[in-house]
């Protein structure tokens, strides 16, 4: 499964790239996200895939018992999210204001200061 | 003009006083002071003594600041202290009125302090500090005149010559304390086979060379040194003549025992220094600016010095200090002659000046010693020093004792026809009925007089009585140079008729024939010659310094394109290449599950999902249709946590997808519509960079899982969750507990954005933006 997990993030990291260098400033916020999920991906492919139980502690038990995924790699993708919407939120609102001042959505036309 | 606005009182007279000269008198008692202190050191120095003292600077390093007085050393520091004396009671007559003369003083003794400190200097380290000291100095009193382009550009060029060569230095520097074993000087030069014998011995002596050649102007460098005109003539007078200039001769000197005495070394050092002294002495006679004539005769000096180190051997060497003095004593003097000829008449330009003999007697006394000395006539000792340097070039058996001694007459006799330009044209051509010069001259005042009497008197006494005076302290000199005790006789009377004295003769003579008969052809022949000799170098310097700006611009046009997706390919490619490289030298690739099998025939399916809703939103052409394919890999995503045991981060992700979506459609309408401006070549090239990043980054993943992972805290957080942090969900408890202040982090950077969004959905800008005034308020906005 780690094998076909890394094509797919091979892939979401092409495709995220490949709209973060376009000259559209809407397609650079989509390559974000894009990237932002592919960075996820490989933490929690990196922490290896199990199939089998969560990260919790039965009620019958004082620690994890086996087999249990690997906790620590999704408590860094929950914050890795978390921080990712900021960011997204962030600049969506930031390129809808961008549009109505300048009224492009070209980057090199918003590289002066201006407009 | 603002000294009537100063209140009366007593003190007025002493302000005037010190305001108009008088401060020169005042200072001048530092540099007195230290003379006769360094003197009271001559008695144990000329009996072979070496005073040394030394102070822990970084003890880790085996660096000292650390100082040595030997022969060589107190010579030089003698000269630095003692010129110096004269020039600061000069420089309170030449600069008086001068409303900045304190930056003035500070500046040159800045440069004392620093010149006292590289002869002095025991420790190479100390001494390359003091060195770059010098150059630093230097430049700021070369640009005194900061109002001037002129002065700054010279300054400038000044400090990129020297300064360069002081990088080629330290690094030469680096590579003697490495191969000798020690930074101290004193080591290094018992050590002397240590370095001579290591394979770093040619890239030291290149470096060194470098260094001291561009210090003391040595062909191709010289051109910095007429330049260098641009400062006050006092400094003139004591930097680029007297002192500093030398400070290459020095080095080169003191490392004599560490890096000569080799075929390499003789051969580099004679062969400069003889294009060096015959190249300045040509091109000073066609000169009619008395300080840039000064200029060149220096450079020649400064090669003669250099050639005669190049030699080696104790009378070459024993001709090199004499010559040193000599020089020193000469060129103060004729520097602040000029100054003072400047100073009263208003000119420095050999074709205005005349008749300055009857106007400024005692000046002119002092200006006939030293251009005599420099002349090398008898009793004076610029005869004694020329003597030795063709005892020197005559005896250079392993060189070519005719090219070395052919070159010497050459230099020496245009030196004399120089000489004759300085003091013939000024001082004793009939004075015209109308002075062309823009003021009549006058003797001026005893603190500009001073100092060219006391230092071509000094070459008169130390030229009469050169055996008494002058031949203890060389041979402590040379002895340290060549570290070894030496008897060399020093004397003003020949023994005889010697090839060397017939050969000062046959100088003398050309010299005068030279002067009355060849002068107008030399200057006519220097003329001509002077776009390729004398604005040669320079202009090839400029080119180097516009080629490395032309090369600044456009790396920096190139680099910095200012579009981001342009940092963005360099970034992406070069990580790209970097970690691939890295991947296919390093990585194991025994162990890597090359196909994707194992896999359920959902996860395939989620798999494909993600990829293709990763392919509508790089081959979307509306907005809707992106968001889409935005959705599908998130949910897709969120799908994948599900499967492999992450319920925490399925429901973020879901409701965090789904609020992304939810504000992506709400702003959507608002976004432009989607525009493709880029060319076909631009994205295929786009698609090659984007697509070689992914692979590597496959790569990467597949070779970090095909390897053991080593897991360190996450038994640590299984144990202690509910036993330390009383929760059941791991993932909770590393959150809010274990890693607390990361999660603090993570609310501080949402509560940013939050404001940020916040203030960018109230602020008005566009149409107001003549108006500051209605910016903020917004309230309609929402």
């Amino acid at each position: 499964m780690e094998t076909l997990m890394a094509f797919v993030i091979g892939g979401l990291y092409a495709a995220g790239l490949y709209m973060m260098m376009r000259r559209s400033i809407v397609k650079l916020v989509l390559g974000l996200v894009l990237i932002g999920h592919a960075a996820n991906l490989l933490i929690f492919t990196a922490g290896r895939l199990t199939r089998e139980g969560i990260p919790v502690i039965p009620s019958t038990n004082e620690v994890l018992v086996e087999p249990y995924p690997d906790p620590l790699p999704q408590a860094l993708i929950l914050t890795a999210i978390v921080i990712g919407f900021g960011v997204q939120a962030f600049a969506i609102v930031l390129l809808k204001r961008a549009y109505q001042t300048v009224k492009t959505d070209d980057l090199d036309a918003m590289n002066t200061t201006d407009t | 003009m603002t000294r009537t606005d100063v209140p009366r009182s007593g003190t007025l007279p002493l302000v005037n006083w010190l305001s108009n000269g008088g401060s020169g008198w005042v200072l001048g008692l530092i540099p007195l002071s230290l003379t006769l202190w360094f003197a009271s050191m001559l008695p144990p120095i000329i009996a072979g003594e070496v005073l040394r003292v030394s102070y822990s600077w970084i003890p880790s390093l085996d660096v000292a600041l650390a100082f040595r007085v030997d022969g060589l050393s107190l010579v030089f520091a003698l000269l630095v202290v003692g010129i110096g004396t004269m020039i600061v009671i000069y420089a309170g007559g030449y600069m008086a009125g001068d409303s900045q003369i304190g930056r003035f003083y500070l500046y040159l003794f800045l440069f004392m302090g620093a010149m006292l400190g590289l002869v002095l200097a025991d420790d190479i380290m100390t001494l390359f500090v003091f060195w770059e000291l010098t150059s630093i100095s230097s430049y700021l009193l070369i640009g005194y005149k900061h109002a001037y382009n002129s002065s700054r550009s010279a300054a400038l060029q000044a400090l990129l010559v020297t300064g360069s060569g002081g990088l080629a230095l330290l690094a030469g520097l680096i590579l003697v304390a490495i191969a000798g074993g020690s930074t101290s000087i004193s080591t290094l030069i018992e050590q002397g086979d240590l370095v001579r014998e290591s394979a770093l011995y040619m890239p030291a002596l290149v470096l060194v060379c470098i260094g001291a050649f561009t210090k003391s102007a040595q062909f191709p460098f010289q051109f910095w040194l007429p330049g260098a005109m641009a400062a006050p003539t006092p400094v003139s007078a004591y930097l680029h003549s007297a002192t500093m200039v030398k400070a290459g001769v020095f080095l080169l000197a003191r490392f004599t025992p560490i890096l000569g005495e080799t075929p390499a070394w003789a051969i580099t050092l004679s062969t400069f220094g003889a294009i060096t002294m015959v190249l300045g002495a040509y091109l000073s006679v066609s000169q009619v600016d008395l300080k840039r004539i000064l200029a060149f005769t220096t450079v020649s000096s400064l090669g003669t010095l250099v050639m005669l180190i190049g030699i080696g051997g104790e009378y070459a060497i024993t001709a090199m200090m004499v010559f040193l003095v000599v020089h020193s004593l000469y060129k103060g003097c004729l520097f602040m002659v000029a100054g003072s000829i400047d100073h009263e008449t208003g000119t420095r330009d050999v074709t205005l000046l005349g008749g300055l003999r009857t106007l400024m007697p005692i000046t002119f006394g002092a200006t006939v010693l030293a251009a005599l000395s420099m002349s090398g006539l008898p009793p004076l000792l610029g005869f004694v020093g020329k003597e030795l340097i063709y005892e020197a070039t005559l005896d250079a058996h392993e060189l070519s004792p005719i090219l070395l001694s052919a070159a010497s007459v050459v230099g020496k006799v245009l030196m004399i026809i120089a000489a004759g330009i300085v003091v013939v044209v000024p001082f004793t051509r009939a004075q015209r009925a109308k002075p062309e010069a823009p003021r009549v001259g006058h003797e001026p005042p005893l603190s500009m007089w001073l100092g060219p009497v006391i230092l071509g008197a000094l070459s008169l006494l130390f030229g009469a009585f050169p055996t008494q005076l002058i031949q203890p302290i060389t041979n402590s000199g040379v002895a340290a140079i060549l570290n070894e005790a030496v008897e060399v006789e020093v004397k003003l009377i020949p023994s005889g008729l010697t090839p060397y004295f017939m050969l000062s003769v046959l100088t003398i003579a050309l010299g005068f024939v030279g002067y009355w008969f060849a002068r107008p052809t030399l200057q006519r022949v220097g003329n001509a010659t002077e776009g390729l000799l004398e604005q040669g170098p320079v202009n090839s310097f400029n080119a180097v310094v516009n080629g490395m700006q032309a090369l600044a611009r456009w790396q920096t046009r190139v680099l910095q394109s200012g579009y981001i997706r342009n940092y963005l390919r360099i970034i992406v490619s070069s990580v790209t290449l970097l970690v691939s490289y890295a991947l296919l030298t390093r990585a194991d690739f025994s162990r890597v599950q090359w196909l994707p099998i194992g896999a359920t025939v959902l996860e395939w399916v989620i798999a494909l999902a993600i990829l293709s809703g990763a392919g509508l939103v790089v081959t979307a052409q509306k907005r809707l249709n992106a968001l889409a394919g935005l959705g599908l890999v998130g949910y897709g995503v969120t799908l994948i946590f599900l499967f492999f045991g992450a319920p925490d981060l399925v429901m973020t992700q879901f409701s965090i997808e789904t609020l992304s979506v939810l504000l992506f459609i709400l702003v959507l309408y608002r976004l432009p519509v989607f525009s493709s401006v880029s060319s076909e070549a631009e994205r295929i090239r786009d698609a090659i960079v984007a697509g070689a990043a992914g692979l590597m980054v496959t790569l990467m993943v597949l070779v970090t899982v095909s390897g053991q992972l080593e897991r360190l805290l996450t038994p640590y957080f299984a144990q202690n969750s509910y036993p330390e942090g009383r929760g059941r969900n791991v993932v909770n408890v590393i959150l809010v507990d274990f890693r607390g202040l990361d999660t603090m982090g993570e609310i501080s950077v949402i509560g940013v954005a939050a404001i940020g969004i916040v203030v960018l959905l109230r602020l008005r800008l566009g149409g107001e933006k003549n108006d500051p005034e209605t910016v903020s308020t917004g309230k309609e906005q929402l």
